[in-house]
């Protein structure tokens, strides 16, 4: 998993079945100090995550499980938790 | 597998379902000597690692499932390993 920001949302009117209803996040990775690193992407959002929020997201097959077995839902990143703290050592 | 060395934990209320009750992991993926290897990233604990340990990381959705015993959940990332010590010849 990976720590990211929320940076808005993508709207699809068109769009495989198993994506009807679930929102489609816009997301910024972040390094140990919060700042910007890499490039924004969109992730599907299992816990109902907004913009502004801290959260983390878990990549690959495993991202389709929040939905598993009911759906078999086409995503590659899925944000799985919202960030309250972070301690760093 | 990668070697990494535990930075911190995070702290997140809201989140997967099948996240609670598991510490999650800050961790920083490192090279071989010692320098960092991109972002750090969250893993969830299965060996009960702590801040400052080094650690073995499976980077493998199922065996990151499986070794912290739920399968079917999004994880893509578990700490499997504490390192006592690398040898190179």
């Amino acid at each position: 998993m990976q720590i990211g920001r929320v940076m808005g949302n993508v709207v699809c009117t068109i769009k495989n079945d198993p994506l009807e209803g679930k929102k489609l996040l816009l997301v910024q990775p972040l390094d140990k100090d919060g700042k910007d690193v890499g490039k924004v992407f969109v992730a599907l959002d299992a816990v109902g995550a907004g913009a502004g929020e801290t959260v983390y997201w878990c990549r690959g097959r495993e991202a389709s499980m929040p939905w598993y077995p009911d759906q078999e839902v086409p995503t590659e990143a899925t944000i799985v938790g919202i960030i309250d703290e972070i301690h760093l050592a | 597998m990668l070697i990494g060395k535990v930075i911190g934990d995070v702290v997140a209320t809201q989140k997967h379902s099948s996240h609670e009750g598991l510490k999650i992991l800050y961790v920083q993926l490192l090279n071989l000597n010692g320098s960092a290897r991109g972002n750090p990233i969250l893993a969830m604990d299965a060996v009960d690692a702590g801040v400052g340990d080094q650690v073995l990381v499976t980077q493998e959705g199922w065996s990151a499932m499986t070794s912290i015993g739920r399968p079917f959940s999004p994880i893509d990332m578990s700490v499997i390993g504490v390192i006592d010590h690398v040898e190179l010849e």
